[in-house]
This record gives structure tokens, C-alpha cells and sequence, in this order.
């Protein structure tokens, strides 16, 4: 209303250097109690729908500066997927504005507009022209777009011939192609083989480089952490926190929960004759207020496998392994290695491994675990994402990645005052 | 995927920019439209074996049937045409290939927003671009179907049809807009009820009977044919048919009737679609 009044449409400008603003957006969806998507219904009872709105955001003011990368977190329906969607303009917010400055794209979903009976170069320039670009524009591009693709002579086949991986790698070569000022990305960094997801981490930071802004919207609190300059924290539609990535990410981790239970109890498999019961973690420092221990960098941490064995087992390998929550292998032991081997077990018990110092950086990881036979080639029991084990900042504090290496800057030539006095 | 010029909001329903940055988009993409008109013709007749000739014995099947069953059997007369020909078929086809495009266009734009829904909810567009899309894509085969038509009748009525070319185009023109602005009215209307399909299938075929194809509009008692001729599709069929059959320019009033039905339903169409296309996506 205030853009009536100052005579306006578009709003005032974006101020200097700003790439998105977003202003006081809420955006409500409709629940349909009971749905009438007839005629019939409609007319007999005279009104649409019985409807309750639900508010997937709540009065959210944001802005993301030129030039850096954006973090979007918080749980599931937390509103952070329809930020998104209404900066892409795919949605329209019931109140408040967005305003962006530049090309703007997004990658919601890698080759979604493909249609399957046209070769992949006619999709090249359909879905070009859709994320809108000219003719000329791709003609110029398509080289790259095939070469970063890496389809090769499959790119005048029929797309629904492709593999997913292909399918996926060209919906995202053509979508970075656009070369946006303003690229939102949604949960899509975990595409492709590992070799193409380097190369889109480099392209991502190519885009950094040279002044554009990345919104990224991801459960990699790892990745938000490293890759993102800055980060909101979205819960239930509202905004509670907004600062420096790293920051906001230890603190959504703290604010979670310690040892849990995956969603859904992971994945198990194997014959059975000798179970993981439960995983216990010991140790960390324990919090006043919860009853569960919390988990620190450096804290001293047990894992206890509770075993039960229904028949005799003999010379079983217990192993455990530490997964980052995008499936990266970080660590893993087993008793073969450490030279650790009953020689039979029956019934139930537990084996403790002990970690004198977490060497983590504040993430997220899932415990796994497993008994095998002597062989290695036996599963009695393989358990995915047994358990997830939040570690929140303790000592050492390093700046990212996965791992503290107790380091310390040291030894500046030549010897000159401090700006700032070590910790 | 969006283009947002500098500075331009994405504004919330109650924020008058809103409705001033939609008809801007309008304008941007000729070359999305096209690309978006060649993928539905390329993907018409895909994995056919005879491909491209469905669009020619569709319309000569059914040209065929009804010359069969109304000209044989119900020995329909047909009115009389140019140089005083009276060939049931060819009258037929003057009016038959027309509806078939104002039928199918109406029916293929109204469904051009909901079979692209996948696309809808990952990417930003124009919305309006895959309505026409699908309108330019028949309009393609339309215009394969009428040369057909045009070659007839010059061969077996005479080569004077060629003269109405020029016309010909711009009532293709016409009828294009009217089949627009149904089709962008009647497409958001299937995003919230889905037996809308069903409904204009049936209306479709009442709508082809109140129009004068089959048979002349000579049928008609004289104290009705002022309500008969309110129809839309009557008018466009009449011009067309003047101009293919009888050789001679279409009555002002047809003329008339033709270009205000056509803006009407333009205008109405895009108002309802600027309305409604924002908050589509949420209901696909």
C-alpha cells in the first residue's frame, strides 16, 4: 500500500548493495479440510472449499548482500524451502515484498523441464529459453553446457535414454549456464558422482568470486558452514536467527537434540544370529538440564554396543563407523584391526569403544555399526545411521571442515604487534 | 527461472505492483513461446509410425464419416457455393477444419497449465507462455490442414480461392485470440476444478451442433437466427466459409461479430489469468 501512496510500483530501490531484500513476507497456504475439486460440490454447497490457512512464513525480513553466499536452515517445515520458492517467484507471498537485483535463477530441481522424447540439445534449448535465455545466447553457450554436461555424443539422443546422473548433469549445466547474478539453490549439491559434485562446488565458487550471490538451502550443516558467508535460521515460519554462518550453525546444533535416534531407526541389515541391541554414547559433558550427555569437540566419548547373540558366535568382528549426515565416511574401526576378537559369544553383553578426544568439528554425524564373521564376508548385522551424534563447540575451536588438528597460528616473520590478542 | 529486471519486486497479492509487472512479462519471450510451440509439435506425434500424416487423415477420416453418413445416407443438401457448385464434402471441410481449430485449440489451451504442472512448481516463467504455446502448435497444423483445403477447393471449385489468402490470415488471426482468451480463462478454471475436462468435452459437442457444419444455416426458422447467430463459433465458421466456398469477402457484420467476440474473450481471459496466475501453483 505504501507503494500506491509514494506513486511507485516497483518499490524503492534496492539500496547500494543489496542483491535480495525480502520485507516483512508472509505466505500462507491453503489446508483443504475437504477438498471439492468438482463442480458438483461447488455449486450444491455454494462456497469452494472448507479451508484452514496455514502459515508456511511469518512476517520475514531478510537481506542478502552482492556478492555472498546465503544460508537458508531450520527443520522440516520450517519455511525455508518456500522462501526460497517465493524469492524464485514461483510462489507469491500473501503479504510484504521481495526485491532482487540482477538475473535471477534457480535450481529447484535439475531438469525439470525436460521432456523425455526430445533429444537432449532441442531440451538444451527449451529449458534455456524457460530459465531465459536467448537463442543466440545458448547457441553461443552450448559447447560449454555440453562439455560441463559431459554427455557427449548422447546429446542428440532422446533424454529419456539417459542415465539419472546424465539427466541431472545436464539440467544443471544448462541452469548454471544462465550465469545469474542471483542463483537460489535448493538441497541439490548432493547430485551426481563425486567427481561432478567437485566441479559443481567449483563452479559455486567461481560464482562467489566473481560478485554474485548464492542462496543456498540445505541439511548439510557442514557444507552450509564452510561454503555460506551468511545464514538465517527458519523455525516454523519465522526467522529467529540471522548472522555468520558458522555461528548460526553451531547454534541450530546446540539447539538440538544430543544422541538421538535417526528418524525412522536407520537401516538394518543381516542374518541376525548377533544383533546390535542398542548403541549407548558415554561421556561428554554432561548438562545440567538434560538428561541425555552432550557432545563437545575434545570431549572424551564411549560408544557401547549392547550385542545379543541367539546362537553361539564365534571370533565375531564388531566394527563402528562415523558418517558426516551426507553420507561422507569419516572414521571407522573394528575389532579385527584393533586385534580384538572374542573367541565365542552368547546371549547378551556390550562392547565399549573408547574415543579419549572427539577430533570433530560442530556437525552432525550418524553412527554406524556393524558384526561381521572372521571373513569380513558375513554380515550378522549391519545398522546405518544407528544413532546421530550432534557435536557442538568445544575445545579446540577451529574454523571448518571436518576435522580439529589441534593447530596454532605461529611464528610470524617478521616479529610484529598483534592486532588482537590470542585467545 | 526468473528474469527479474533490476529492482523488481515479487510483490504480495495486495501490493499494486503486482498486477503492472505481469503484463510486463508478457512481452519478453517470443523465443520461449517458440521453443515451447516446437516441443509440442515436435512431441505430437512422436513414437507414431506414421507421424506428421496423423495431422492430414484426421481431418480426411472425418471428412469421409460425415460425407458418408449426411451427404449418402441422410442425402443432405448442401448450400450452393462458388460458380454454383453444390458439393456436399467441400462445403463440409470449409467449416469442418475450422471448428476442428477453434474445438482443439480451446480444449489443448485449457490443459496447456495443468499437464505442465511439474515444470510450474520448480521454475518461473510466464505462465500465459504455455497456453499459447499449445494454441501455436495447433495453429501449425491448422494451417497444414487449410493449404490442404485451399488446394481443394481451387482445383475443383477454381483458382479465384487464392485471392483470399491475405484475408484468410488475418481471421486465422482472429480466431487465435479467441481461442486464447477462452483458454487462459478456462485453464485456470481446471486448476481448481478438474471435471471442467469433462464438462467442455460435452460442451464442445453441443457447441459443434449449434454450429452450422454439418448442415446450412438455411435450417435455422428465420425468427431464431438472431439468437443463433450470437454464437461465436457461427460467425468465425461463416467468415471462413465465405471465403473458402462461396468465394467472397465475409459480411461486415461477421467481420464484427468475429473481432469483438475475440477481444472480449482476450480481455477477459487475461484479466482472469493475471488474477489467478500467481497463486496457481499452489493448487496444482
Amino acid at each position: 500500500m505504501s507503494n500506491l501512496l509514494s506513486g511507485n510500483p516497483y518499490g524503492k530501490p534496492l539500496s547500494g548493495n543489496t542483491a535480495v531484500s525480502v520485507d516483512n513476507v508472509s505466505k500462507s497456504f491453503r489446508i483443504y479440510a475437504e477438498r471439492n475439486q468438482n463442480l458438483k460440490t461447488a455449486l450444491l454447497r455454494r462456497k469452494r472449499a472448507v479451508y484452514e490457512d496455514f502459515w508456511a512464513l511469518r512476517d520475514v525480513s531478510l537481506e542478502i548482500p552482492e556478492g555472498s553466499a546465503f544460508g537458508l536452515m531450520g527443520h522440516n517445515g520450517s519455511g525455508k524451502s518456500t522462501l526460497l520458492k517465493c524469492m524464485a517467484r514461483i510462489l507469491q507471498p500473501n503479504e510484504g515484498s521481495i526485491r532482487t537485483r540482477g538475473r535471477l535463477a534457480a535450481m529447484l530441481e535439475l531438469g525439470s523441464g525436460f521432456h523425455p522424447e526430445l533429444t537432449g540439445r532441442d531440451n538444451v534449448y527449451l529449458n534455456g529459453s524457460i530459465l531465459g535465455m536467448s537463442r543466440q545466447e545458448i547457441d553461443r553457450k552450448f559447447e560449454a553446457i555440453t562439455e560441463f554436461a559431459g554427455v557427449g555424443a548422447f546429446i542428440d539422443q532422446p533424454v529419456k535414454n539417459y542415465s539419472s546422473g546424465m539427466y541431472v548433469r545436464l539440467g544443471f549445466s544448462v541452469a548454471i549456464h544462465v550465469e545469474p547474478d542471483i542463483l537460489l539453490v535448493d538441497e541439490i549439491l548432493a547430485v551426481g558422482d563425486m567427481q561432478f559434485q567437485e566441479r559443481c562446488a567449483e563452479k559455486f565458487a567461481e560464482f562467489k568470486e566473481q560478485g554474485r550471490t548464492v542462496v543456498v538451502v540445505s541439511h548439510g550443516l557442514g557444507e552450509l558452514k564452510t561454503f555460506c558467508d551468511t545464514a538465517a535460521w527458519l523455525d516454523h515460519g519465522k526467522v529467529v536467527e540471522i548472522g555468520p554462518a558458522a555461528r548460526i550453525v553451531d547454534q541450530y546444533i546446540e539447539a538440538g537434540h544430543q544422541a538421538r535416534e535417526v528418524e525412522g531407526g536407520g537401516v538394518r541389515h543381516g542374518s541376525g544370529e548377533i544383533e546390535i541391541a542398542r548403541i549407548e554414547l558415554l561421556g561428554g559433558s554432561a548438562s545440567p538440564d538434560a538428561s541425555a550427555p552432550e557432545f563437545r569437540t575434545g570431549d572424551q566419548l564411549t560408544i557401547r554396543l549392547h550385542y545379543r547373540a541367539t546362537s553361539p558366535i564365534t571370533r565375531p568382528i564388531f566394527g563402528v563407523s562415523i558418517n558426516t549426515i551426507e553420507g561422507q565416511h569419516v572414521w571407522s574401526h573394528h575389532t579385527q584391526d584393533a586385534r580384538f576378537v572374542p573367541a565365542r559369544l552368547m546371549g547378551e553383553g556390550s562392547i565399549d569403544i573408547a574415543i579419549p578426544a572427539i577430533p570433530l568439528q560442530p556437525g552432525a554425524f550418524d553412527i554406524n555399526t556393524s558384526v561381521v564373521d572372521e571373513s569380513l564376508s558375513h554380515s550378522y548385522d549391519q545398522w546405518a545411521r544407528g544413532v546421530r551424534l550432534d557435536v557442538m563447540v568445544g575445545k579446540p575451536r577451529e574454523s571448518g571442515g571436518l576435522v580439529v588438528m589441534h593447530s596454532s597460528w605461529t611464528n610470524l616473520q617478521p616479529p610484529t604487534a598483534m592486532a588482537i590478542d590470542a585467545r | 527461472m526468473a528474469i527479474a529486471q533490476t529492482g523488481a519486486p515479487v510483490s504480495g497479492g495486495r501490493n499494486p505492483g503486482a498486477a503492472k509487472r505481469s503484463l510486463l512479462d508478457r512481452l519478453r519471450p517470443p523465443e520461449l513461446l517458440f521453443n515451447l510451440t516446437s516441443k509440442e509439435i515436435k512431441s505430437q506425434f512422436k513414437r507414431t509410425t506414421l507421424g506428421r500424416l496423423w495431422s492430414f487423415i484426421n481431418p480426411i477420416a472425418t471428412l469421409t464419416i460425415y460425407t458418408l453418413v449426411f451427404g449418402f445416407l441422410l442425402k443432405s443438401k448442401p448450400p450452393v457455393g462458388a460458380h454454383g457448385i453444390e458439393n456436399f464434402t467441400l462445403y463440409l471441410a470449409s467449416g469442418l477444419i475450422p471448428w476442428t481449430f477453434i474445438s482443439s485449440g480451446i480444449m489443448n489451451g485449457m490443459s496447456g497449465v495443468v499437464a505442465n504442472s511439474g515444470l510450474l512448481t520448480k521454475v518461473y516463467f510466464p505462465r500465459w507462455t504455455l497456453v499459447v504455446a499449445s494454441i501455436l502448435a495447433l495453429a501449425n497444423t491448422f494451417l497444414i490442414e487449410l493449404s490442404v483445403v485451399v488446394v481443394a477447393m481451387a482445383v475443383f471449385i477454381g483458382p479465384e480461392v487464392l485471392l483470399f489468402l491475405p484475408l484468410l490470415f488475418i481471421l486465422i488471426g482472429i480466431t487465435m485470440a479467441f481461442c486464447t482468451g477462452l483458454a487462459l480463462m478456462l485453464s485456470v478454471a481446471l486448476v481448481y476444478f478438474r471435471d471442467t475436462q469433462h464438462f467442455m468435452v460435452l460442451f464442445m459437442q453441443i457447441w459443434f451442433y449449434l454450429t452450422p457444419i454439418i448442415y446450412g444455416i438455411a435450417l435455422i426458422p428465420k425468427q431464431l437466427l438472431g439468437y443463433y447467430r450470437i454464437n461465436p463459433a457461427e460467425r468465425l465458421v461463416s467468415a471462413y466459409r465465405s471465403m473458402l466456398y462461396e468465394f467472397r469477402i465475409p459480411a461486415w457484420q461477421d467481420w464484427a461479430w468475429s473481432i469483438g467476440w475475440a477481444a472480449l474473450a482476450l480481455f477477459v481471459g487475461i484479466r482472469v489469468f493475471d488474477r489467478y496466475a500467481a497463486r496457481i501453483v499452489e493448487e496444482l
